[in-house]
């Protein structure tokens, strides 16, 4: 194939891969663009093999590793997205962003090895090997550890909740600097001490960060495994892959932000601050509970059955408990007895921005009784009863009443405004600011404690019995 | 370093600013499939890897770390372009039902 058509090719895949990324951003558009992604992707690569078609570089040896490794990982990459649950989302976008950065640091430690075979001599080739080792490392342990806190099979010793923690990253970070800067001056040396150093530096930066915060951490990830993509081009020399990661770091690096901002917290305090719980909850004047009214299942399934408009309010505590199927369920019944349902969906909803549509979605509830923040908090005054399902800080009314509350300015849901609200919960914990509700101590509030999944399924028994929904 | 190197250069700081540009805004209904699409997007270091097996030449050595780069690449390609069709085929599906019932 000419170098004509390799351009061309290549021109098309980046053309096709912007309006990917531009169409992932609307709702209507965005399973086609996602597709169009993946053409392109497909696209570049078969620009890039047809270029070398023919020639005697691209032989038998060749092709066989090129077919082995794409079954090995193409095979597997589809068996994991076929199977994993959708709560298990945040997990698995770490899992394949990990890889992605592995990726990228094997075929910089291949050019490190072997710079001469990959055309990787001179300045410019050394310095992107160290950025792509360096970003690709972090990168994969990172992404491993923020997917190991995520399933729960691994907590953060200790100590690395406390000031130690700083000064061991800033002394690995010190340790890779000066490996980079040996490999820089004198060749390959210094290359193993950068990998580890890199590699534990992913784990020193990411163990500490709280479960709630780690969405964040996921994203900014996935912005690095864009720049260790786009070092990796100005490694082995390609254009498309300098513009594709750095039009993916340059997106993640926004979409991070636009996370941050539903938090309310700021990049800094998320890689650095450790959790927000202990040092604020004393200034918050935080402190006991002291006006809890609780109720049983079966008093919140009679005010159910006497209301005229019901919102639900889903949190994290539903996601854990995997309760959005039993939710549907009882909503369907309150429908079915002429009962106006809606959905209160805070932008930080579930266990990732966004992974509450995904859930609620997966239960088949109606994309329209979905309303996003905005749009539904004008309505909680006309609502009969509000069902806050496993949230907290999102419906903390002290974010617009206290301004010495850390949680000031944060946009929440008004639910307070509503005639009755039930707060489903597993106890009187805090919530991941660590900051107490108010909403929870109101006269109209009354606590369901128990987990979501269990409450949701008791009042389904409830609500059957007193013959809601029945025709 | 050579013209190259420039020509990179402009390419690198177009590329991040076609990223910037177009990720304007984004509902928050999308962010979770937004980051698992940009997330295949990354694996694009398919190519890297392709290129160092291309270029090994019968260096065994290379040969085996490009094809395991590639199976990790692939992995985080095919993986999340088929997991964000999975969640975005709930969305699209959604307003169909609602006639139904």
């Amino acid at each position: 194939m000419s170098d004509f058509f390799k351009y061309a090719i290549d021109l098309i895949a980046v053309l096709l891969l912007a309006f990917g990324i531009k169409g992932l951003s609307k709702v209507r558009s965005a399973r086609g663009a996602n597709q169009l992604a993946a053409v392109a992707m497909g696209l570049a690569v078969i620009g890039l093999l047809g270029s070398y078609l023919g020639q005697p570089s691209l032989n038998a040896q060749a092709w066989a590793w090129i077919l082995a490794g794409t079954a090995v990982g193409g095979v597997l990459g589809a068996i994991t997205a076929q199977r994993v649950p959708m709560t298990s989302m945040p997990e698995v976008v770490a899992l394949f962003n990990g890889c992605g950065g592995m990726s990228s640091l094997l075929v910089a430690l291949a050019a490190a090895l072997y710079p001469a075979a990959l055309d990787a001599t001179g300045i410019v080739a050394v310095v992107s090997i160290v950025i792509s080792v360096f970003v690709g490392s972090i990168t994969f342990t990172g992404s491993i550890v923020a997917m190991a806190k995520l399933q729960g099979w691994l907590s953060t010793p200790p100590w690395m909740q406390s000031k130690a923690r700083h000064v061991v990253n800033i002394a690995l970070a010190v340790v890779a600097l000066i490996a980079a800067v040996e490999m820089i001056r004198n060749g390959g040396s210094g290359l193993w001490l950068l990998v580890v150093a890199s590699a534990l530096l992913g784990v020193g930066v990411t163990l500490p960060i709280g479960g709630a915060d780690m969405p964040v951490v996921i994203s900014l990830l996935n912005s690095y495994s864009g720049v260790a993509a786009a070092a990796a081009g100005f490694v082995v020399g390609s254009q498309l892959l300098i513009v594709a990661g750095a039009m993916v770091g340059a997106a993640g690096l926004i979409l991070t932000q636009v996370m941050c901002k539903g938090m309310n917290r700021s990049l800094v305090s998320v890689l650095f601050g450790g959790a927000l719980g202990a040092s604020s909850t004393a200034s918050a004047g935080g402190g006991e509970y002291t006006n809890i009214t609780s109720c049983s299942v079966e008093e919140c399934a009679l005010s159910l059955e006497a209301a005229e408009r019901v919102i639900i309010v889903p949190g994290y505590g539903l996601a854990v408990a995997q309760a959005q199927h039993t939710l549907r369920e009882v909503t369907r019944s309150l429908e079915a007895a002429g009962i106006e349902v809606a959905y209160a969906i805070h932008p930080v909803a579930g266990r990732m921005p966004g992974h509450m549509n995904v859930l609620l979605a997966e239960a088949d509830v109606p994309y329209e009784q979905l309303k996003e923040m905005d749009v539904i908090n004008p309505d909680f005054p006309a609502t009969d009863v509000v069902l806050v399902l496993g949230a907290n800080d999102v419906v903390n009314p002290q974010a617009k009443t206290d301004p010495n509350s850390p949680l000031y300015g944060m946009p929440v849901l008004d639910v307070q405004q509503a005639r009755t609200v039930f707060v489903v919960k597993r106890g009187m914990s805090a919530g991941y600011s660590g900051i107490k509700n108010d909403l929870f101590e109101l006269s109209n509030t009354s606590m369901v404690f128990g987990d979501a999944k269990k409450v949701l399924g008791d009042l389904l028994g409830e609500l059957k019995e007193l013959g809601v929904g029945k025709k | 370093m050579d013209a190259n190197f420039v020509e990179f250069l402009w390419v690198l700081l177009l590329g991040s600013l076609l990223g910037l540009e177009l990720i304007g805004k984004v509902p928050p209904t999308l962010h979770t499939p937004l980051m698992s699409g940009a997330n295949a997007i990354s694996g694009i270091t398919v190519l890297a890897a392709l290129t160092a097996i291309i270029k090994a030449d019968g260096n065994q050595a290379l040969l085996v770390l490009g094809s395991i780069s590639l199976g990790f690449a692939l992995f985080n390609v095919i993986g999340g372009f088929l997991v964000t069709d999975r969640m975005l085929a709930m969305f699209s599906r959604k307003p169909a039902r609602k006639e139904k019932s």
